[in-house]
């Protein structure tokens, strides 16, 4: 009995700290100023042209529908500082993005790169392509035997 | 090939757009009644612990950095956060970890020593070490996305398993099987 009530208490818990998270986490999750580069421009204009290009191709973490440079989760912040230092450290925006995605996956990139799990993306537009050719080029020579064939049977 | 032929074979080829068409709107619909998933998994599980040191989250406790979890036995590196409610939720959990022997190094998400030290009076304090991670950079290179997040460091070294979200009575067990295997 009380076991099973300590479960509910428990759940009912879990359940409220879950509803309130979004709320009480936005309130108090930046009480700490945010990253240096979180919300500053690099100074030479073609990093940060680099940078923002690359941020705009990575997927925030905590609101997956967004890039990071659209977003402004606190988590997105720290991503983006991640980003501009390793640019101005020297780092090549792919050298960035496979940094991410190996502790992420490919998910955390919106612009894909040839995998195990994405070749199908690459793949399949070319067959498509190709069986398209196959079918017109078909369709095409027909019609001129056709037409070559209803014309020799002219009198 | 009589004219009747070519028709009938023409309008079998005519079909295939729409069974594509509604094979993909099938698809479509079968893909939005499934659940999205909320959280991204770390693809560091296998691989060896980043090096990183920490300063100490609070005066309490000393700072964490990799080498804490050199030598001798599994450890649990817990990522958390006083601004963080599902952290409440688990600390009685962690505190029952901690009584059966397992050694939980922290790091705070971007807290304040005096938040850090409020929680741990309030809650309990399950830890040996926390570390201060204010910019998330530990976090992101351990492929974690969120708070609070739980990996299973082994003996040697090498990130074994990511528990994600609260720890709950009934992942206890589980964890606790983990860190054996970790051994």
């Amino acid at each position: 009995m009380s076991r099973a009530l300590a479960l509910v208490v428990s759940g009912a818990l879990a359940l409220a700290a879950l509803a309130a998270w979004p709320l009480a986490s936005a309130i108090a999750q930046d009480a700490l100023p945010p990253a240096p580069y979180a919300y500053t421009q690099l100074e030479d204009p073609a990093l940060e042209a680099k940078a923002n290009a690359l941020m705009h191709t990575l997927r925030c973490l905590k609101c997956q529908s967004q890039s990071i440079a659209d977003s402004d989760a606190p988590m997105a912040g720290d991503m983006r500082h991640q980003v501009r230092s390793r640019i101005l450290a020297g780092d090549s925006p792919d050298e960035v993005r496979a940094w991410l995605i190996e502790r992420y996956g490919d998910y955390v990139s919106y612009s894909p790169e040839v995998s195990q799990t994405t070749w199908p993306l690459f793949v399949v537009p070319v067959l498509l392509v190709l069986a398209a050719l196959f079918v017109l080029l078909r369709r095409l020579g027909r019609g001129r035997s056709d037409k070559i064939a209803s014309e020799s049977s002219l009198p | 090939m009589s004219t009747a032929e070519t028709r009938s074979g023409l309008r079998l080829w005519l079909w295939i757009p729409l069974a594509l068409f509604a094979f993909f709107a099938g698809l479509a619909g079968y893909m939005l009644t499934q659940e999205k998933p909320e959280f991204v998994k770390s693809t560091m599980v296998g691989k060896p612990l980043p090096e990183f040191t920490l300063e100490p989250a609070f005066d309490g406790l000393p700072g964490a950095s990799s080498g804490d979890f050199e030598g001798g036995k599994p450890r649990l590196l817990n990522i958390w956060a006083s601004w963080c409610l599902p952290c409440i939720a688990e600390a009685p959990q962690l505190e029952a970890l901690k009584d059966e022997g397992v050694e939980i190094i922290g790091i705070a998400i971007r807290d304040r020593p005096e938040d850090v030290a409020r929680f741990l009076e309030r809650h309990g304090n399950p830890y040996t070490r926390i570390g201060a991670d204010a910019i998330s950079a530990v976090q992101l290179e351990l492929g974690s996305s969120g708070v609070p997040e739980t990996f299973v460091i082994g003996s040697d070294g090498t990130i074994r398993y990511q528990h994600i979200g609260d720890i709950r009575p009934e992942h206890v067990a589980l964890l606790k099987a983990e860190l054996e295997k970790a051994q």
